[in-house]
């Protein structure tokens, strides 16, 4: 009897370990999504705020109101749906091009390479407020370098576009997110490379295989699990960004650059209707796992395929 | 690509270690795989524009910081038209900056620690033990770092708003809320990179310890905790840097006197006039502390990615 409670606490300890991880994310971030999706179903306004239980339910009221493109919430909605879309593919798409160019390229040794990648790696380190509101800065109308270079200095274009109102807004929102991101993506094939054994290229080109069918047949192949995890890792991440768009433009998107989370921010807070902005996050968030679920089972059938 | 296959070097020289830093060697007698010229030129240009791209706001920030209002106010200039270390005096008046900054420290800090701490005991069981529900565990953990900030930014507010009203504990509005709020942010990388670091300190170590009479914490401090030193630090790295750049819920879960530099440094830009050369001056003050301390930590960081995460 008495070794009984010695291996219970043998058995409880690695739960003991996680209970502190455990209970921080049930409350941050587990217990606020369920009540997130309750929130969803009811009326709540700001009449509701102090005492939110009392709200009434909605049913799928805030969820039919967020669905319905013919009206003026549902139609911006969508907009800002395709918005994200359109943005994150490109930026997940630009960031991986250069953060694995920048990788291959520093993956020799020569000389200066530890600081180009201590370079590169400045704009993940900066913290995103101060660099946005610095590329705020540069894309300022009168007083920026965008416009100083484009149009003072190159005269490529006829007066100083603005670039963080109108259509141009999509553009420099994109510019500052790659600027911003790709540094992750090149931090993480620079980890991946270093695990591919140099062998490999050296009995490559003794096979007379130059640069080029180097990287086709062994670096992006070793990459792909790799690739598989950061693609979507940076996706989500895009797709989710606030930070950018928030500094970047302020508080009120211009319509081209007017990002989901951004939009469903704006939706709660400047109305203070939280059942409604509830519905959208859980669509947004439905969305994502859709997405998730269809990217993984699609990439894993292709891996194992190309295993095979 | 047969005609940069051609131009390869024919493979006569005898293989060499191609790290073995022999760079008069290597000229002498080229490696078998020594990159071909049109493969340096594209280096060298590619490169060469990133790292413009790269550092172009850099020496925005750095070259504003030092321009007299009347420059920045104006039509761009490359250059300043006079040096002045004035903005870098007067941004402490036009905000409060000292204060956001010790918050910024307090939050980020604290937030740091803990998270660490916490990260350092979930890690060690990940990686030492087998227990039931570990991969929905580790699962549920990673999943969160999907999930929109937005969705529960929402009902988090309302929480600490509720257990405000009902307990009287502030956590709306109060330092504590926001540390309790950052360092979940990090918590699932931090786990997930350190059980990586954890595995790779062998368990011969660990049973060594228990030999010793060392109990199961024991060998985690005596033990495990040093040999994974390098990922500790560049899980705190990560960790205090997103606690430090974080906008979202800094915006909403603060209040005057608890203000952040994120939201803090938007101060510059609301009045009527924005001092962009006090702007600059600013962001070049707050982002010092955690680009030095990255660039110098940032080796571990790869280190720690190459030895768990990325396999």
């Amino acid at each position: 009897m008495r070794r009984l409670p010695v291996r219970l606490r043998r058995a409880g300890l690695p739960y003991l370990l996680l209970l502190p991880a455990l209970l921080l994310e049930l409350l941050v971030h587990l217990v606020p999504m369920v009540i997130g999706v309750t929130m969803s179903f009811k009326e709540l306004t700001h009449l509701f705020l102090g005492n939110w239980g009392a709200a009434p339910w909605k049913a799928l009221g805030n969820y039919r109101i967020s669905v319905d493109v013919n009206a003026p919430v549902g139609a911006a909605l969508l907009h800002s749906f395709w918005v994200t879309c359109v943005f994150s593919v490109l930026a997940v798409g630009l960031c991986w091009l250069l953060g694995t160019a920048a990788a291959v390229f520093l993956q020799e040794d020569f000389r200066g390479r530890g600081l180009l990648r201590a370079v590169f790696l400045t704009p993940y380190a900066l913290p995103v407020y101060a660099a946005v509101i610095t590329w705020a800065f540069m894309f300022q109308r009168d007083n920026g370098l965008v416009n100083h270079v484009l149009h003072d200095q190159l005269r490529l274009t006829d007066g100083r576009p603005f670039w963080l109102l109108g259509d141009n807004s999509f553009y420099a929102l994109l510019v500052v997110a790659v600027w911003k991101t790709w540094p992750f993506a090149f931090l993480v094939v620079m980890a991946a490379l270093q695990n591919i054994p140099r062998d490999l290229y050296e009995a490559a080109a003794l096979d007379g295989a130059g640069r080029l069918r180097q990287l086709r047949r062994i670096t992006l192949p070793s990459l792909r699990p790799v690739n598989q995890v950061l693609v979507l890792v940076l996706f989500l991440w895009t797709f989710n960004d606030f930070n950018t768009p928030y500094v970047l433009f302020g508080k009120a998107a211009p319509e081209a650059a007017d990002l989901l989370s951004v939009h469903i921010y704006q939706a709660s807070f400047a109305t203070w209707n939280f059942g409604t902005g509830s519905a959208m996050s859980v669509l947004l968030l439905l969305f994502l796992l859709v997405v998730t679920a269809g990217y993984l089972l699609a990439t894993s059938r292709g891996r194992k395929r190309a295993d095979a | 690509m047969p005609d940069l296959a051609a131009r390869t070097p024919p493979p006569t020289a005898p293989r060499r270690s191609p790290t073995a830093g022999g760079r008069p060697a290597a000229a002498r007698r080229r490696s078998p795989n020594a990159p071909p010229r049109s493969f340096l030129w594209a280096r060298r240009i590619f490169l060469t524009a990133l790292t413009g791209f790269v550092l172009l706001p850099v020496y925005v920030m750095l070259s504003s910081s030092l321009k007299p209002l009347s420059d920045v106010s104006g039509a761009f200039h490359w250059l300043p038209s006079e040096l002045t270390v004035r903005p870098y005096l007067d941004i402490w008046r036009t905000v409060p900056l000292v204060r956001y900054f010790t918050n910024s420290l307090i939050v980020a800090g604290s937030a740091t620690v803990c998270s660490v701490v916490i990260a350092v005991f979930a890690a060690y069981a990940v990686s030492r033990y087998r227990f039931r529900g570990k991969r929905l565990f580790t699962v549920t953990v990673l999943s969160t770092q999907m999930f929109p900030g937005i969705l529960f930014l929402l009902p988090l507010f309302l929480i600490y708003v509720n257990v405000g009203n009902a307990t009287g504990l502030a956590l709306y509005g109060s330092r504590g809320g926001l540390i309790l709020t950052y360092l979940t942010f990090s918590l699932p990388f931090s786990i997930w990179m350190l059980a990586g670091y954890f595995a790779s300190v062998p368990r011969e170590l660990d049973e060594a310890a228990y030999v010793d009479g060392c109990g199961a914490l024991g060998a985690l401090f005596r033990i495990v905790v040093p040999a994974a030193l390098p990922g500790i630090v560049a899980v705190a790295v990560y960790a205090f840097m997103t606690a430090w750049g974080e906008v979202l819920f800094a915006s909403v879960m603060t209040n005057d006197t608890t203000r952040t530099l994120s939201v803090g440094l938007q101060g510059y830009s609301t009045q009527n006039d924005v001092y962009w050369n006090q702007v600059m001056a600013a962001s070049l003050v707050v982002s010092v502390p955690v680009v030095a301390g990255f660039l110098l930590l940032q080796r571990y960081l790869v280190a720690g990615l190459t030895a768990g995460a990325v396999k």
